[in-house]
């Protein structure tokens, strides 16, 4: 809500400058979003009148002009193609300051000149402000101001306050609410505006119109006045600069009264020509589906019957609070209009606004639900500033219907109760004062408060307290720090400890942490080369997304993780570690809510392998202390490399995947051939995690080693071959180390060399040769047996 | 004998001037001192002395080989310390040369803020809460006091799944289903993922994260909610840091505040990061409307509580001086070096 400063100023005195009014009234809750000084950066610009012109010598464009400019007669040269002798202009002094930049004494293909005649665009201005200036050249004065006179004063050139309105004060987008509110915060005086109207026209309102509410849920009042002899002008242009240093655009008189009050007083007023309006007979009623309206900017616009309108006999003239029809528009033929001042329900216009498609000044206003105690005194000062204006004859008397009148609210004020939640000993007194200065009426023997009926948004004592703290000024009240609550122990559950611990591993193992929206576009099904029906494929929809680029909520995070991989490696980053700790998202059949699971997610590239990545997930796991993990070949995962994937159990759940990505996905997604990705269920790593810690002795006697290499044929795991070294290692087994696998000269054809170095060693002895000679050959035996495995010669 | 032994004694010490070697010295110590050396050989010839010279002719061949013994102990310790110091001297390495790569990561920088900003509520006593992002209606908008058709919710455009599912617009609905849960006194931080129909540009994202906050107690004021936030933002942006709060609106508070902190850059004088205000707005806050406690199944006549919330990209933009909030979605490696 723009406030230009002279209109605030007509409704309450302010005695202090632009900055500390702007910092007293944000403070009490109306906050200033900028303050728009229309003449600041203008400085010694004066009104000139061209006395004498002729042409330049040398330049056929450039004319050499006389000015009176109060005090003395100035050269200037000109290029304006619009001026002449006689004219009122604008003139930039030598050394006058304007947006642009300084003026200076210069010299035009030789001829001096001391200023310039200035266009409003070099005043900063726009064409709404001055909609009479010429498209192109210089502004001309339409009337004689006096000579030497500062043409910021001259055009009206003022600051605008800009006010941010909260939803819940539709009192406060208004100049008179934001005047109130002023008033109280400096502590001045609040003029409310004085309304009379003279009413000379001839008759009654209620010989020329009916008004009819047959929906009184979605209109509460509505309340007419009859105009005659109107006469079509544009407004004054104090009025014309108002409304345009307020952000309208003025039309003409009638239409920029009804505007004019609509930002003065809160409440959007429209004006219809009254012989439009069949029969004179207002009827206020839901539309009929399929009805159509053409609105006043041009638009046709389908109707339903959830929206009100308001109509005549015959047809709709009007979107009930948000724009009037072409049909009855005010023209300059309109001899007798029809001025409305109304209540809709706000809600109903919301909705209608939104399915429309149109936002206006007077929708924005009813949304917030408005007074209806308002409504007659916005109607009067509608008629009492066209009567001002000379722009038509108000017909006595309002047709006024009023089916539904809001009940008086009272709240009681307790002064205790404040001052408890507030943390606060403020006076009893000084609540009632300011309850008074807000227009709140004040029983001080019953403590009660009637709330006035343009403060919808009061009615509980906690609201009672936050008009009192914000006058006392919520920075007065004294900082404490939880004195009367009962202590707690701040600390982070089992769970987030582990994320952090899994997340402190990425860090350290070399991985950059990574953020990635959690919804994508359905298309990337494809590009991960998911089969039809593929369980992924199941997402939750976003029925108002932003573009289908953003339409699901992911169901896994590779696609994400490979749009970092790509955006990296595009922009030539040799390699790249990730990780990321995010959700999932995972629809249910028959629940409302999907299942959010937080996965790990891990990605690499450049001088890396399946092995690099392996390890990584090794190492998370034995820094968790999860023991049951087991890795086994994946083939069927359609995203990824069908000979270099696994699947990761642990015990008998399935966590998740790590490996290559399939070629095609990665160049599907434009990332390196070689990327490797792993995601891994976080709640089921720590649900596997033993994080309960006891110390074991350390080992007393020496350990024996004993190396081995085994041919076996190719195919077979080398976790298989441990799994039957673990088994007949015994007790006495104390570690497997793989130390190579060869395949190559010297080993068949279709076959592999595997070569261990296994380590014997008892807690309780020293082992003797013999005894792990036994059990190396019940391993051999073992691994004949099962694996076909023989010992490399 | 005695001049012979002084003989031996010096033909040995001047030997042992010129030792250049282990190996040298070693030959030298056999030829004095080896069981067939030349002082080994006058203690053999002294069975022919009487019984009064031998013990003195004794006493001074030990003195002999103690002090040649010492020598060689010497010339040893002089041999071994040379050739130390010219191996130190050929193993000299440029040390202005560039370390062993290890890889290390980095937090992302949302992390390390969300971080700060739990370590000091945490100091406070408060727990962390989760809830779902995709969240019922219900505790996004209406426990919140925030009905359907309310101009309120326009204000942050939601992602509706279904009429009774949404992203969640904030973290408060956490705080719903905390209240609902769990008796007072309630100390919780809510941070997470929230979800507003803005497009992407230089300060907006669909998706950002926002760090809530909520009390409730017996006796809580909104005096305690300042003294908190004045801690929080001594904590997190600096000890001279102030706070400055403007009445606001809230549906699910009341009274409400929009919070500035006086600004990092410039401590208040005004600058371009604060565009000349002095202040920078981070936080939103109040006491817990009553209606709300009620919701929740809380006596507003027992308990009173405060919440308030604040965007961790924005917070995040302001401390590492961050132009465009899409770079912290990109996670291009060169960016997320730099925290």
């Amino acid at each position: 809500m723009k406030a230009p400063i002279s209109w605030l100023k007509d409704y309450v005195d302010i005695n202090v400058d632009m900055k500390k009014l702007a910092h007293l009234v944000t403070i009490s809750g109306s906050k200033v979003e900028a303050i728009d000084d229309l003449g600041k950066s203008i400085d010694k610009v004066v009104v000139g009148r061209i006395v004498s012109m002729e042409p330049h010598p040398d330049a056929d464009r450039l004319k050499i002009t006389q000015v009176d400019v109060g005090k003395e007669v100035i050269q200037i040269v000109t290029g304006a193609p619009n001026v002449s002798t006689g004219d009122y202009i604008p003139v930039a002094l030598v050394g006058a300051q304007l947006p642009g930049g300084v003026i200076k004494e210069t010299k035009l293909r030789g001829v001096e000149s001391y200023g310039m005649m200035c266009s409003i665009e070099e005043l900063n201005l726009t064409h709404d402000y001055l909609p009479d200036a010429p498209k192109d050249g210089v502004y001309i004065f339409n009337n004689e101001p006096e000579l030497g006179m500062d043409v910021k004063e001259v055009l009206g050139l003022e600051p605008v306050i800009e006010f941010e309105i909260t939803s819940n004060r539709p009192d406060c987008f208004s100049i008179v609410g934001l005047a109130r509110e002023t008033a109280v915060t400096l502590g001045t005086d609040f003029k409310k505006p004085e309304i009379t109207v003279k009413e000379e026209g001839e008759g009654k309102a209620s010989d020329f119109v009916s008004v009819s509410i047959r929906n009184s849920e979605l209109c509460s009042r509505y309340a007419a006045r009859t105009v005659t002899d109107v006469n079509i002008q544009p407004s004054p242009e104090w009025m014309q600069r108002r409304l345009a240093a307020a952000g309208m655009r003025p039309i003409n008189n009638i239409v920029d009264i009804t505007n004019y009050v609509m930002l003065e007083m809160g409440q959007p007023m429209h004006a219809f020509d009254l012989k439009c309006v069949d029969g004179g007979n207002i009827i206020v009623r839901s539309a009929q589906d399929g009805e159509t309206i053409t609105t006043l900017d041009g638009q046709k616009r389908k109707l339903d019957s959830s929206m009100l309108v308001i109509a005549d006999e015959n047809k709709p003239v009007a979107i009930a609070g948000i724009m009037g029809g072409a049909n009855s528009e005010v023209t300059s033929e309109s001899k007798m209009i029809l001025l409305e001042s109304a209540t809709f329900n706000g809600t109903s216009v919301r909705l209608t606004s939104k399915k429309v498609g149109i936002r206006s000044e007077a929708s924005n206003r009813f949304e917030k639900g408005l007074d209806s105690e308002n409504v007659i005194k916005a109607l009067d000062r509608c008629a009492q500033l066209i009567e001002q204006l000379g722009a038509g004859r108000v017909i006595p008397g309002i047709v006024d219907c009023y089916p539904v009148k809001p009940e008086p609210v009272k709240v009681q004020i307790n002064d205790v109760e404040i001052n408890r939640l507030l943390g606060t000993n403020i006076d009893k007194e000084w609540m009632f004062e300011l309850f008074e200065k807000l227009e709140f009426e004040v029983d001080r023997d019953s403590m009660m408060l009637t709330i006035p009926t343009f403060r919808p948004d009061v009615r509980v004592m906690a609201d009672l307290a936050e008009e009192v703290a914000r006058f006392y000024d919520y920075n007065n009240i004294k900082p404490t720090l939880l004195s009367g609550a009962t202590s707690t122990i701040g600390k982070k559950n089992h769970n987030q400890k582990m994320e952090d611990l899994i997340a402190q591993l990425m860090l350290s193992l070399g991985l950059f942490e990574t953020y990635s929206f959690s919804f994508t576009s359905p298309k990337v099904w494809d590009r991960m080369r998911l089969p039809e029906e593929h369980i992924l494929r199941d997402a939750v929809v976003i029925t108002n997304p932003l573009g289908e680029d953003f339409s699901i909520m992911r169901t896994t995070t590779i696609p994400e993780m490979l749009g970092i991989i790509k955006t990296n490696y595009n922009r030539k980053v040799e390699e790249g570690g990730f990780f990321e700790i995010s959700y999932v998202y995972k629809p249910i059949k028959e629940q409302l809510l999907p299942e959010e699971r937080k996965v790990l997610t891990i990605g690499l590239y450049g001088n890396v392998d399946f092995y690099y990545l392996k390890g990584i997930v090794e190492q998370l796991f034995a820094q968790m202390n999860i023991t049951n993990a087991d890795y086994s070949p994946e083939k069927n995962h359609p995203s990824y490399h069908p000979g270099r994937c696994a699947r990761v159990s642990l015990g008998n759940t399935d966590i998740g995947y790590i490996g290559e990505i399939h070629p095609e996905v990665a160049s599907n997604f434009e990332c390196p051939k070689r990327t490797y990705i792993a995601v891994l269920d976080i709640s089921h790593m720590i649900e596997n995690s033993n994080m309960v810690k006891e110390y074991s002795g350390l080992p007393k006697y020496p350990a024996i080693g004993r190396d081995i290499a085994l041919i076996v044929d190719e195919g077979v795991l080398v976790k298989d071959i441990e799994a039957v070294i673990k088994q007949r290692g015994g007790k006495i087994l104390e570690q497997i180390k793989l130390f190579d696998v060869y395949k190559g000269e010297q080993v068949p054809e279709g076959m592999k060399s595997v070569a261990y170095t296994l380590t014997f060693r008892s807690m309780d002895r020293t082992l003797v040769d013999e005894e792990v000679n036994k059990t190396m050959s019940k391993i051999l035996h073992g691994l004949k047996t099962n694996l076909n495995a023989t010992l490399r010669e | 004998m005695k001049e012979q032994l002084q003989a031996i004694a010096n033909e040995a010490l001047a030997k042992l001037e010129h030792v250049e070697d282990m190996k040298s010295l070693e030959e030298i110590r056999i030829l004095f001192l080896g069981k067939k050396g030349k002082l080994t050989s006058i203690l053999k010839g002294m069975g022919s002395l009487s019984a009064e010279e031998r013990p003195v002719v004794g006493q001074m061949v030990n003195d002999v080989r103690k002090q040649l013994e010492e020598k060689i102990q010497n010339t040893r310790s002089e041999l071994i310390r040379k050739e130390q110091e010219k191996n130190i001297a050929q193993e000299a390495i440029d040390v202005t040369m560039p370390g062993t790569i290890l890889r290390t990561g980095k937090k992302h920088p949302l992390t390390q803020v969300l971080d700060e900003i739990k370590e000091v509520f945490i100091g406070m006593g408060y727990e962390i809460a989760e809830g779902p992002e995709v969240e019922l209606d219900y505790y996004n908008f209406e426990a919140l006091n925030i009905p359907k058709n309310h101009p309120a919710r326009d204000t942050q455009d939601s992602f509706y799944i279904n009429e009774n599912v949404v992203l969640r617009s904030q973290t408060s609905p956490v705080q719903i289903r905390v209240m609902e849960k769990q008796k007072p006194p309630i100390k919780i931080i809510c941070p997470g993922r929230v979800y507003r129909s803005d497009p992407v540009d230089a300060t907006h994202s669909p998706i950002f994260h926002q760090v809530e906050g909520l009390v409730v107690d017996k006796g809580v004021t909104m005096g305690d909610l300042i003294g908190t936030l004045q801690v929080f933002a001594k904590n997190l942006f600096g000890e001279e840091t102030d706070i400055r709060l403007r009445p606001h609106h809230f549906q699910f508070t009341e009274p409400s505040a929009e919070v500035d902190v006086s600004c990092w850059t410039c401590g208040g004088k005004g600058c371009r990061v604060c565009k000349n205000e002095g202040w920078i707005e981070i936080l939103g806050a109040g006491m817990v409307h009553p209606k709300v406690l009620e919701t929740c199944g809380i006596d507003p006549k027992v308990y009173s509580g405060f919440a308030f919330g604040l965007g961790v990209e924005r917070t995040a933009m302001g401390r590492f001086n961050i132009d465009d909030m899409r770079l912290l979605y990109e996670n291009d490696i060169r960016f997320l070096k730099q925290f």
